[in-house]
C-alpha cells in the first residue's frame, strides 16, 4: 500500500469545482512534483492532504489511515505532515528560534530544552544559527522560506508538502531553498511539491503529475513527461513554460 | 470678566476645594484601574467567544452579540442607575449588599467591555488567515493557535485604539457620581453648592486633563512608531 493514496478527490468552492476527481499514489521516500497552470488545483490538492481543506468527495489515506471519514484526529495527522507555503507564513511576533520551537513544545512532542537543541541543529543545517534570535522581518525571503521549511521539519513529519515555495522569491534566492529541498530528497523524505520550477522538478522528482482543470491529466517519470508527453494539453503547457524561459 | 474669573478660576477656592476634589479623584483613579483591568480580560473573552467556529458555538456567539449590541447602545448613565439603584432593590444577597464603588465598577465594566470587545475583534480579524492556517498546519489546536499566534499579534495591533477607549473610560468614571460614588465630580459639586463657587469643577477638570494628556501623547507615539515601522518594512 502506498504512503499516500488519493482516490477521486473532489473539491468545490461554491459553484467552482477546483478538483474533479484526483487520483494519486505516493510511495514512501518518493518525491512527486505537481505541475500545471495557476488555478489547476495544485495548492488545493495539497491542502486536502492535511485537511486544511475538507474534500467534498473521494477518499484520501495517509500512512495506512483513511483521513477523509471525519473520524481522524486532525491535529495528530498534521503533526506528521509538514506543509510549507508560498508566502512563508512565519509568525512575525516570534524570533526565528521561537518559530521553530513553538509547535514541538506546545504539542508536547519535545521538552523545551530538547526542542531548542533540535531547533538549533536544524538552523545550523540551513546556515542560519546566527539568525536564531532575529525576528523574521530581518531575514531575506530565501532565509525566511528556509526557516519555514525547518519549522515544519521540527515536528518530525513523515511527509512534506511544498506549495510553490519558491514562487515569491527573487530569482537569486531560489537556489538556496531548492538546495535544501534537494537535501531532503537525498535523505529519503517523502515529498509532494507543487512547483513552477520545471528544471528542478525534472531533476528531483521520481514522478511528475500534470494537473489540468482539476484532474491529473498525465503522470509519469520526469523524462517521459518533459520529453515525450502524450497529452496535447501537457505539450501546450510545457511549450508555454519553455517560451517563458523556465525550462 | 471679573465675575467669570472669580466664579470659575478663583485661586482661593482652588486651594480650598483641592483637597476634597483630589480625594474624590483618587476614587476615579481606583475606578479606572479596577474597571480597566476587568475590561481588558472580559472583552478578550467575549471577542474570542464571538469568534468561535462551528455550529455548536452558535448560541454562545448569539448571546455575546446580544450583550455587545445592548451595552454599546445603552447610555452609561442609564446602566449606572439600573445597577446602582436596581441591584440593591433586588434583595439578592450576592448582588444587593455591594458598595456604591462596586456598582460603579460593574456599570463601567459592562459598558466598556462591549466597546473593547469590538476593538479586540477588529484586531483578531486583522491577523491574516494564513497565520492561523500555518499554526494549524503545524498540528496546533484551534485554542493553541489563537493563544500563541493570533491573539498576541492582534493585541499588539489594537493597543492604540484600546488606549483611546480607556481615555473615554477615565472620563466616564465621573458619571457614576449619579449613584453616589464620592468621586471628583461629586466632591466638586458638593463644594460648589456649599460655597456658591464653581472653581471646584475647574479643579476636577484640570485633574482629568492632566491624567489624559500623557496617555493621549503616548497613544500618538505608538501610532507614529508603527507607521515608521510599516514604512520601513514596505521598502
Amino acid at each position: 500500500m502506498s504512503f499516500v493514496e488519493a482516490r477521486n478527490v473532489t473539491k468545490r468552492f461554491g459553484e467552482n469545482t477546483v478538483l474533479r476527481g484526483v487520483d494519486l499514489e505516493v510511495d514512501e521516500h518518493e518525491v512527486v512534483c505537481l505541475i500545471g497552470a495557476s488555478g489547476s488545483g495544485k495548492s488545493t490538492f495539497l491542502r486536502c492532504l492535511n485537511l486544511l481543506e475538507e474534500v467534498d468527495d473521494g477518499t484520501i489515506a495517509v500512512d495506512g489511515q483513511t483521513i477523509t471519514n471525519g473520524k481522524v484526529d486532525v491535529n495528530a495527522l498534521r503533526r506528521k505532515i509538514g506543509i510549507v507555503f508560498q508566502a512563508y507564513n512565519l509568525f512575525p511576533h516570534m524570533t526565528v528560534i521561537q518559530n521553530v520551537m513553538l509547535a514541538p513544545v506546545k504539542t508536547g512532542r519535545l521538552g523545551s530544552r530538547q526542542a531548542r537543541g533540535e531547533a538549533m541543529e536544524l538552523l545550523a543545517r540551513i546556515g542560519l544559527t546566527d539568525k536564531a534570535d532575529e525576528f523574521p522581518d530581518r531575514l531575506s525571503g530565501g532565509q525566511q522560506q528556509r526557516v519555514a521549511i525547518v519549522r515544519a521539519l521540527a515536528m518530525g513529519p513523515k511527509l512534506m508538502l511544498l506549495d510553490e515555495i519558491t514562487s515569491a522569491l527573487d530569482p537569486q534566492l531560489v537556489s538556496d531553498v531548492l538546495n535544501l529541498v534537494r537535501e531532503l530528497a537525498e535523505v529519503g523524505m517523502t515529498m509532494i511539491l507543487a512547483t513552477h520550477e520545471m528544471s528542478f522538478a525534472r531533476e528531483v522528482a521520481d514522478k511528475v503529475c500534470f494537473l489540468d482543470a482539476g484532474v491529473i491529466l498525465e503522470e509519469g517519470p520526469p523524462a517521459q513527461i518533459f520529453s515525450a508527453p502524450e497529452q496535447t494539453r501537457t505539450r501546450e503547457f510545457l511549450a508555454r513554460v519553455i517560451e517563458a524561459g523556465r525550462l | 470678566m471679573q465675575q467669570v474669573l472669580h466664579t470659575f478660576f478663583s485661586p482661593h477656592d482652588f486651594r480650598l476645594s483641592l483637597p476634597a476634589v483630589w480625594a474624590g479623584f483618587k476614587v476615579n483613579l481606583k475606578l479606572m484601574v479596577v474597571a480597566e483591568s476587568l475590561v481588558l480580560v472580559l472583552a478578550l473573552a467575549v471577542a474570542l467567544i464571538r469568534g468561535l467556529p462551528g455550529r455548536g458555538a452558535k448560541p454562545l456567539r448569539a448571546l455575546m452579540i446580544v450583550y455587545t449590541d445592548f451595552f454599546r447602545g445603552t447610555p452609561l448613565i442609564l446602566v449606572a442607575f439600573v445597577i446602582g439603584f436596581g441591584l440593591p432593590a433586588l434583595n439578592v444577597r450576592a448582588l444587593s449588599g455591594l458598595s456604591n464603588f462596586d456598582y460603579g465598577v460593574i456599570a463601567l465594566t459592562l459598558v466598556y467591555t462591549a466597546y473593547v470587545t469590538e476593538v479586540y475583534r477588529a484586531g483578531i480579524e486583522s491577523v491574516h488567515p494564513s497565520q492561523r492556517m500555518a499554526a494549524r498546519s503545524l498540528g496546533l489546536s484551534y485554542a493553541q493557535s489563537m493563544r500563541y499566534v493570533v491573539v498576541p499579534q492582534a493585541v499588539r495591533r489594537v493597543v492604540p485604539p484600546l488606549l483611546n477607549d480607556f481615555i473615554g473610560l477615565q472620563k466616564d468614571t465621573a458619571l457614576v457620581s449619579v449613584i453616589g460614588v464620592a468621586e471628583a465630580a461629586l466632591q466638586a459639586q458638593g463644594y460648589s453648592q456649599t460655597y456658591a463657587n464653581f472653581t471646584s469643577y475647574t479643579v476636577a477638570a484640570v485633574l482629568f486633563v492632566l491624567l489624559t494628556i500623557p496617555l493621549a501623547r503616548f497613544t500618538d507615539h505608538l501610532i507614529a512608531a508603527r507607521e515608521r515601522r510599516e514604512r520601513a518594512a514596505a521598502t
